[in-house]
């Protein structure tokens, strides 16, 4: 233990991704990106159609492999790790598409999701309890391929916690979803975040205003701007920009 | 836990042990009932079960385009019928016919999942490969070509394989009815042995991976080591039918590695049912029992139906006949009872592919 | 001297052999990514094709090179409006499909023509390298290559079909927005396909022996060289059995043919781990 004195460092982030880029061909789909996520936080990211956030979770969960920087989660280096080494990590992320196992059922489905780290009795009461605290309990047997759109993006996010993440990573949880069903994401996200860190991509602003503490916006593959959600949404470059304007 | 939901899995327990019981009984019951001759076709019939089994496991539930199936059959055949002529005692042999093809299996595996190699192009390596083994063994004429003392004799095969004896009693052959026990034994042992892989957790997490392998990852899940697994174990499960197809006829030849045996086992699966376990043996024995019906004439070439059903499934009955059936039955079932038609149609392996996601 | 003569000559006839086995599949899986498992019984019927057309006395050349592409292709053109275009987009089944119409026609052949060997005249004799004497048969399969590749990138580069090709390969769904239509593209495309098959079928029946199952001997053979060659099917298809009948034919005059074979498909195996896209996923992706 050093002595601590006035002005230390904080304390070590929970994900710290440094000059991260990522290029296709000749274009560069995230630019020298440098993010920061402490323990326990919730962070949105926001910006419009192609500026990168996208990549930038995909490079998060190790579906791509960063063109150069790092990405480390507390001290291990995940920079170009597998996607499944990554996960292992403590990284769960919900994608934007639904991603289910659509051939099996509610319960099947969260059980793959619980089973990797514990026994298959930890993993059945797991479920039982996920499937509650989702409200997804009078469906748990029919196939997830039947299901409405809102009900597959829950039984997502119950597979993914199921796993017990450190992190969980949502990219766009709400959309799609009924006024009703928004709601009850965003207390499910308040909820979550009580033990978890939590990265949420959105687009719905009123769902933003609801539930975002700090709010990343990324345009052009760049950091536009971090902040406050209310200075961020009051910010004239931020509107700019989902309008379409050059950002200055 | 909801009633359903334990009444789904109390119907597959029930099915289990339905299937397991008429399987002892057949396995029990036979020789009182048919000659040795009618014996040693029911023989043949188990030994292929096996086969459709394997083909049926890393098909229908692991979803491995493993088109070249074959070459397990007859790396098991030809590791039990060298191992047993230069051993003498057969036990170490039947242990080794299970094993090589595993070991082989392994390796190509590992070449072509942890490659990254897309799903129809490891239909075209397997294929391939078996294609490569059956000229190798045909090229292998002469008294030159020997492993140990067994000669593998090129086309011609190799002739008077010695077949299982009572362990550690290399002079006390079985004769057909034992060898029938041992392959109808095997078939209910393989059948069980697959039923509980796939109720454990790596049998669950197999066919996830076969749902959707990129939601797999994300959760953890390595899906190149449950390929290779799956593929190897199905490997393991062709190799011990080679076992059994050698002991049925005493003698092997380089056409179990043909296309055509190949090409059969992937019919009894697609006519019995792609995804379970019990359609691939219903298959194989309906199939192989055309083929023997059709052996008795020489007017029309068996391949002629066995292409024509093929092709008719492929565009008619892609499901299958098994899960065909279920949805039938569950259909007539549902004027009586919906809730439980609807738990039954909602089984994951009668599921019909879905629309595919688009999103802006 | 006369040996390295002798063997060059072997080696480019061995590379043209592999060409012709491989175009027709090519074809078919480069612009409608079906894998063609009946390409080496569509051979087997350009054999048949010469075989009968030679017993009724039809000439040589014309029972080698002009009736099997036209025979076989009426049968693919039958085969794809029968079977295959209900099967576009699902690669599993368009591949179990043609597998059940390769087992189908063997058992037909087998039916009609017996399970016996049958044999075409070669129809020119042999010259000399130094003190060697090679077949002049030869020349003719390299004489055939080389006009199939000349006439495919012609086909592929001047022509309006095969812009249109180009076109549908590329995008369909803006194909058929411009009034063309994928169908019979596609259609076309298996057609040709399939008379390519034949006229290797044709022109190898007087050096391979015609009998039912002699597809199997090739498929492997090709298969592997059309993964090897990659998304351009002429450039593709040519430089892989460039590179794989270099290494067959090498391998078999040190050892023996079957050793040969072996050779080509491990060497074809390791290029497809190295290069998953083939030759020309990495290298003149722009070429045809």
């Amino acid at each position: 233990m050093t002595a601590t004195r006035p002005g230390a460092a904080p304390l070590r982030p929970l994900l710290q991704a440094t000059d991260v880029s990522m290029r296709f061909g000749g274009v560069k789909a995230v630019d020298s990106v440098n993010f920061t996520l402490g323990e326990v936080e919730l962070r949105c990211l926001i910006g419009p159609n192609g500026a990168g956030k996208s990549t930038f979770f995909k490079m998060l969960t190790g579906q791509l492999k960063p063109s150069s920087g790092q990405i480390r989660l507390r001290d291990a280096d995940i920079t170009g790790a597998h996607p499944h080494e990554i996960a292992r990590a403590g990284v769960g992320i919900k994608t934007q598409v639904p991603n289910v196992f659509n051939a099996l059922t509610v319960r099947e489905n969260v059980f793959i999701g619980a089973a990797r780290r514990t026994s298959v009795k930890r993993a059945d009461a797991i479920v039982d309890e996920m499937l509650v605290r989702l409200r997804l309990t009078s469906i748990a047997s029919l196939a997830v391929g039947q299901l409405a759109h809102g009900q597959r993006q829950w039984v997502e996010i119950a597979t993914v916690l199921a796993g017990e993440p450190e992190l969980v990573l949502l990219d766009e949880p709400a959309a799609g979803m009924t006024q009703d069903e928004v709601h009850r994401t965003a207390e499910l996200i308040g909820e979550i975040n009580k033990t978890h860190a939590l990265i949420v991509v959105e687009h719905d602003m009123p769902f933003i205003r609801l539930i975002a503490k700090t709010v990343t916006v990324f345009n052009q593959g760049r950091i536009l701007m971090e902040d406050d959600v209310g200075r961020v949404l009051a910010d004239q470059r931020v509107r700019d920009v989902y309008l379409g304007k050059q950002a200055a | 836990m909801t009633p359903v939901h334990l009444s789904a899995r109390r119907r597959s327990g029930l099915s289990f042990l339905a299937v397991v019981g008429a399987g002892l009984a057949i396995l029990f019951g036979a020789p009182h009932l048919v000659g040795t001759y009618g014996l040693v076709q029911l023989t043949l019939f188990a030994a292929v079960a096996i086969f459709a089994l394997s083909q049926g496991f890393v098909w229908g539930f692991a979803g491995i385009m493993s088109f070249g199936q074959a070459a397990f059959l007859g790396l098991g055949a030809y590791a039990y019928a060298v191992a047993a002529i230069d051993m003498g005692d057969s036990t170490v042999p039947v242990l080794i016919s299970v094993a090589v093809p595993m070991l082989f299996a392994a390796a190509l595996g590992y070449f072509m999942f942890y490659g990254r190699i897309s799903d129809a192009y490891i239909g075209v390596i397997t294929l391939t490969v078996s294609v490569i083994l059956f000229q190798l063994t045909n090229a292998t004429s002469g008294s030159q070509y020997h492993i140990g003392q067994a000669e593998l004799g090129g086309f011609n095969g190799m002739p008077s394989v010695p077949p299982i004896n009572v362990p550690g009693m290399p002079d006390d052959q079985l004769d057909q009815t034992g060898i029938w026990y041992v392959a109808m034994g095997s078939l209910v042992v393989v059948y069980a042995f697959l039923r509980a892989l796939l109720a454990s957790r790596f049998g669950r997490v197999v066919v996830a991976i076969r749902e959707n392998e990129t939601r797999a990852q994300l959760i953890g899940y390595d899906p190149r080591l449950y390929k290779l697994l799956s593929f190897t174990v199905s490997a393991g499960i062709a190799g011990l039918a080679g076992c059994i197809y050698v002991n049925w006829g005493g003698f092997i030849s380089p056409t179990v590695f043909a296309l055509s045996m190949s090409a059969q086992v992937i019919i009894f699966v697609l006519v019995g049912g792609l995804g379970t376990l019990l359609g691939p043996i219903l298959g194989a024995v309906l199939i192989q029992g055309l083929i023997n019906a059709a052996g008795g004439q020489s007017a029309v070439d068996p391949n002629l139906g066995l292409g024509i059903i093929l092709v008719a499934f492929v565009l008619l009955i892609p499901q299958g006949l098994l899960p065909t059936a279920r949805a039938l039955l569950a259909r007539a079932g549902s004027r009586k009872e919906p809730a439980r038609a609807a738990a039954e149609t909602a089984r994951p392996l009668a599921a019909q592919p879905l629309a595919p996601e688009t999103r802006r | 001297m006369d040996l390295t003569g002798l063997v060059a000559f072997n080696v480019v006839t061995g590379i043209a052999t592999l060409f012709l086995i491989t175009i027709g599949l090519g074809v078919i899986y480069g612009m409608m990514r079906i894998i063609n498992l009946a390409h080496g019984e569509f051979m087997m019927l350009g054999a048949y094709t010469a075989v009968t057309a030679v017993d009724h006395g039809v000439n040589i050349w014309v029972a080698l090179l002009v009736l099997p592409p036209l025979v076989v292709g009426l049968i693919g053109l039958a085969v794809e409006r029968t079977v295959i275009r209900f099967l576009y987009g699902r690669m599993m089944d368009t591949m179990l499909a043609t597998w059940g119409i390769s087992l189908g026609l063997i058992g037909l052949v087998t039916t009609l023509f017996g399970n016996v060997v049958k044999a075409v005249p070669t129809p020119v004799g042999s010259f000399e390298i130094g003190r060697y004497g090679a077949s002049l048969f030869n020349l003719v399969l390299i004489g055939t290559a080389l006009v199939a590749i000349v006439a495919l990138l012609g086909l592929l580069r001047f022509t309006k079909f095969g812009l249109v090709l180009r076109a549908t390969m590329q995008n369909a769904r803006m194909a058929a927005a411009l009034g063309v239509s994928p169908g019979t593209i596609y259609m076309a495309t298996f057609a040709l396909g399939s008379a390519l098959a034949g006229l290797a079928g044709g022109v190898l029946a007087p050096i391979s022996g015609v009998s039912p199952d002699m597809g199997a001997a090739y498929i492997a053979r090709a298969f592997i060289t059309v993964l090897g060659g990659g998304p351009a099917i002429v450039t593709g298809t040519g430089l892989a059995s460039g590179l794989f009948g270099f290494i067959d034919e090498l391998v078999s005059f040190q050892t023996s043919p079957v050793i040969g074979d072996v050779a080509l498909l491990c060497a074809a195996v390791l290029l497809i781990r190295v290069l998953p896209q083939g030759i020309t996923g990495r290298f003149l992706r722009r070429s045809l």
